[in-house]
């Protein structure tokens, strides 16, 4: 009964997406501002139909309604509820309600965030927004429908993939999709814009804070999906280089450049066609994302042929959206007009380079991604292209972008002196040099790649001795003060934690790249095995019952110096329904570094595989991205934001007041002259 | 030319020198560090370029694993030719016999393979593709193992 109520919730949020999709677009066409206030209501009514569709189907699964198809296909009886709930979006079909649903929370962020803006502007980017829940409805409904029904209906379901069956798993898809269905309001809005062939400032000062926030999701996305891969996988590794984590790195990418290039556009008003070009890939790199990682297209190309209606309605929508768009972008991209000039020395060509090297990195992603899929396809041949290849680009290209990071925030805009910079760059660069002989000297011991170490840790600390630099030379003329501090500004402050986050990254990445240490070993009850000072005693293995499976737990104690300091216990689960086996490993984490233990199989004689791992400085990838967001959130709810929009909507109430005082004094007019 | 011009032709070239030298450095490394995937049937033909690294897949034999403490010898089949892989440490969770696996390593002068990476997907009904395509084109494909179960026939309690 309930799922049939959010079955029906469904076609009719596709008959109110189409309304939304076609009344505001067509009026906003014609001026007729009837039709464009369908807009705001419809979004509304369409969030409050999905939100019933996606309680329903959780309904279906809390309360194990096998008679669903998807229901039973990803969910028992035996699971613990907050992986049943997890579950919903565990598999195509509900990842893809979670993706019309979050689009809906957006939609409904617009119409209450949007009240200052143009009723014109707020229709065409509502307008733009119902066509995408337009097709991902459709699909939903013609090929991947959640709600289908399985008769008879089974006793038990079977299992979600014990994989996901974690605390980590259960909230990294639902951020990344905040973050990548965020992006869809960026998109409309420079869509809304080249339509309208309003192109201003004022426009990319509207879609700053949404593209920011959009930005802080996919990076909390990305970074809990990591973490998630650290300690669940059983491997040490926090990024593959795989297909899926490469599908959301690339929107990730672009989304960076994206924040810069409307900096640009906002404060110089220039760039204003190449940032509505990345905001176009910002979002179809999101669809292919989304689409390709759940159709398992990107795993083989043999996908499409098992799924071919699916394979088909994908290839379609993203013809649709990206060839509609840059052929929008084509036709009306000539009326755009940039009216600030620079000088070659200034804040707006460095914001061209970096630019130019995160959606080169981006474009390298999507290649590194997609060769092996192309090559396959035209000559059958048989490659892939891993990790190695990965690292080359990154290490290769990824230093000039950083040296930039720490040059932007130095150099004004339109023009900067070139003797002045010098001066400026005086401490950071002697500081950058000296860190950068200093590490090389001190790491230089037989094969330790001294190079690359001292060559991230220079990079890092450049980074934050520009930043330093550029603080301090905010108060080289006063005093500094709290106050001073705090009116530095939200969008300095989370320029300033997002670049410290990256130095931190870079500091983590390189450390834990270049000093993790790694054993594999047997080991009885009672042995003890030593890595980096740490020593591993194993005490035995004892078995235990979770809910929904049995476990081998390990108890391992680590000494150091003689002193216990951490007890670990690592496990190795099956899982009763799939009787998959799942390694779960134990980690002893603080700042410094990480302690990880994963046990591997039972041995004839009674002895285990285990494997141990030191990592040093791991933690900071973590905490580095959190910084990171944080800077993002500082920057989106500057309060600058709202006061000019507080301003603007000042000046077009007063305006309309304006215009119908003189109606009235016009009709008042006409009554007097003819009476 | 004026400075302006000046400048925007700067500007053009600077960008086209840095693609062009970022287009060739990516299709540089795509030559230098891409891996090829070989059946075992191609390796005993000797296909397999000398000395490079290379992945390998195919099916686990029904008996064939041997471990010697941390060490794991065992033979992987695409039932035309078999090829024997030598690993140290943990195997993966999903790794059984009779299970489609892919290993990347190099073939040392005895013709094992020596295994820097055993990878079975996390999915007990999932077949790396091209261990799929590599056993379809030999005609072995036990068929229980091409077909992912339908979502549609969930399986009964207590059932493997």
């Amino acid at each position: 009964m309930i799922t049939q109520l959010g079955h029906f919730s469904l076609v009719l949020a596709l008959g109110i997406a189409l309304l939304q999709a076609v009344l505001p677009l067509a009026g906003a066409q014609t001026g007729n501002r009837q039709w464009m206030g369908v807009a705001r209501p419809a979004a509304q009514v369409q969030f409050v139909l999905l939100a019933i569709a996606f309680a329903s189907l959780v309904w279906a699964f809390v309360n194990d309604d096998f008679s669903l198809l998807y229901v039973a296909s990803n969910s028992n009886t035996a699971m613990p509820t907050i992986y049943k709930v997890s579950a919903v979006w565990g598999a195509h079909e509900g990842s893809l309600l979670l993706w019309a649903f979050i689009l809906a929370i957006w939609s409904l962020a617009v119409t209450i965030f949007s009240r200052s803006l143009p009723l014109v502007y707020v229709a065409r980017v509502l307008g733009i927004m119902g066509l995408i829940s337009v097709g991902f409805l459709l699909f939903m409904l013609l090929t991947s429908n959640p709600f289908e029904a399985i008769f008879p209906a089974p006793f038990e379901g079977r299992e979600l993939n014990p994989l996901l069956q974690d605390p980590g798993l259960a909230i990294h898809p639902p951020m990344l999709y905040m973050g990548y269905v965020g992006f869809s309001v960026a998109f409309a809005f420079a869509i809304a814009a080249l339509l309208g062939g309003r192109l201003d400032a004022a426009w990319a000062r509207w879609s700053r804070p949404w593209t920011t926030a959009a930005w802080i999701f996919l990076t909390i996305g990305i970074v809990l999906g990591s973490w998630w891969a650290y300690y669940e996988l059983g491997w040490g590794g926090w990024w593959f280089w795989d297909p899926v984590e490469n599908a959301s790195f690339m929107p990730w990418l672009i989304g960076t450049a994206l924040i810069h290039s409307l900096a640009v556009t906002e404060k110089r008003d220039t760039f204003k066609a190449w940032t509505v070009l990345l905001a176009i890939f910002a979002f179809s790199l999101s669809l292919l994302g989304t689409f390709l990682v759940r159709s398992g297209v990107l795993t083989s190309v043999h996908a499409f042929a098992t799924d071919p209606e699916r394979g088909l309605f994908i290839l379609v929508f993203l013809g649709v959206v990206i060839g509609g768009s840059l052929g929008l972008y084509a036709w009306r991209g000539k009326q755009i007009r940039s009216s600030g000039s620079f000088a070659l020395l200034s804040r707006e060509m460095l914001m061209l380079l970096n630019n130019m090297i995160l959606v080169g990195l981006a474009a390298g992603t999507l290649l590194g991604t997609l060769y092996p899929l192309v090559m396959d396809a035209l000559t059958g041949e048989k490659i892939s292209v891993g990790k190695p290849w990965f690292d080359f680009i990154f290490m290769v290209v990824s230093p000039f972008l950083i040296l930039l990071t720490g040059l932007g925030p130095l150099v004004r805009w339109k023009r900067h002196d070139r003797a002045e910079l010098l001066r400026s760059l005086r401490v950071p660069a002697v500081v950058t040099v000296l860190s950068f002989i200093v590490a090389a000297a001190v790491f230089y011991a037989g094969d330790s790649p001294a190079f690359k170490v001292a060559l991230g840790l220079a990079l890092a600390i450049w980074i934050v001795a520009t930043l330093m630099d550029n603080l301090l030379g905010k108060f080289a003329n006063r005093r500094m003060s709290l106050a001073g501090l705090a009116g530095l500004g939200g969008g300095y402050w989370g320029m300033w934690l997002a670049h410290f986050g990256l130095a931190a990254f870079i500091t983590g990445v390189t450390v834990v790249s270049a000093f993790a240490q790694q054993d594999d070993v047997t080991v009885r009850p009672g042995d003890s095995v030593t890595l980096a000072g740490y020593s591993f005693r194993f005490e035995g293995v004892t078995e235990t019952r979770g809910p929904n499976y049995t476990a081998q737990r390990g108890s391992v104690f680590v000494y150091r110096d003689g002193k216990l300091i951490a007890e670990l216990e690592p496990e190795k689960r099956v899982y009763s329904n799939a009787g998959m086996p799942m390694t779960e490993a134990a980690i002893d984490s603080n700042l410094a570094r990480d302690l990880y233990v994963s046990l591997g199989e039972p041995l004839e004689d009674g002895s285990w595989l285990m494997r141990v791992y030191y990592k040093p400085l791991q933690s900071w990838l973590w905490w580095a991205g959190g910084l990171m967001a944080l800077g993002g959130i500082l920057a989106a709810a500057d309060r600058r934001y709202r006061r000019i929009l507080r301003r603007e909507e000042r000046q077009r109430e007063n305006a309309q007041a304006l215009l119908e005082e003189l109606l009235d004094e016009a009709g008042a007019a006409r009554v007097g002259g003819s009476n | 030319m004026r400075p302006a011009r000046k400048r925007r032709l700067y500007l053009v070239l600077l960008i086209l020198i840095g693609a062009a030298a970022f287009v060739s450095l990516a299709m540089w490394g795509l030559g230098e560090y891409k891996m090829f995937f070989f059946k075992p049937s191609e390796v005993a033909r000797g296909e397999t370029p000398p000395g490079r690294a290379f992945k390998i897949g195919g099916l686990v034999k029904e008996g064939s694993v041997r471990r010697n403490g941390k060490t794991v010898e065992f033979t992987i089949t695409d039932t035309l030719a078999d090829v024997v892989i030598r690993y140290t440490g943990s195997l993966p969770d999903l790794f059984r016999e009779g299970q489609g696996i892919v290993a990347d390593g190099r073939l040392n002068a005895d013709g094992v393979f020596e295994a820097t990476n055993v990878l079975a997907k996390h999915d007990e009904n999932y077949m790396p593709p091209e261990v799929a395509e590599a056993l379809k084109e030999s005609g072995a494909m036990p068929p229980h193992e091409i077909v992912r179960p339908k979502p549609g026939e969930p399986r009964p309690l207590g059932a493997r």
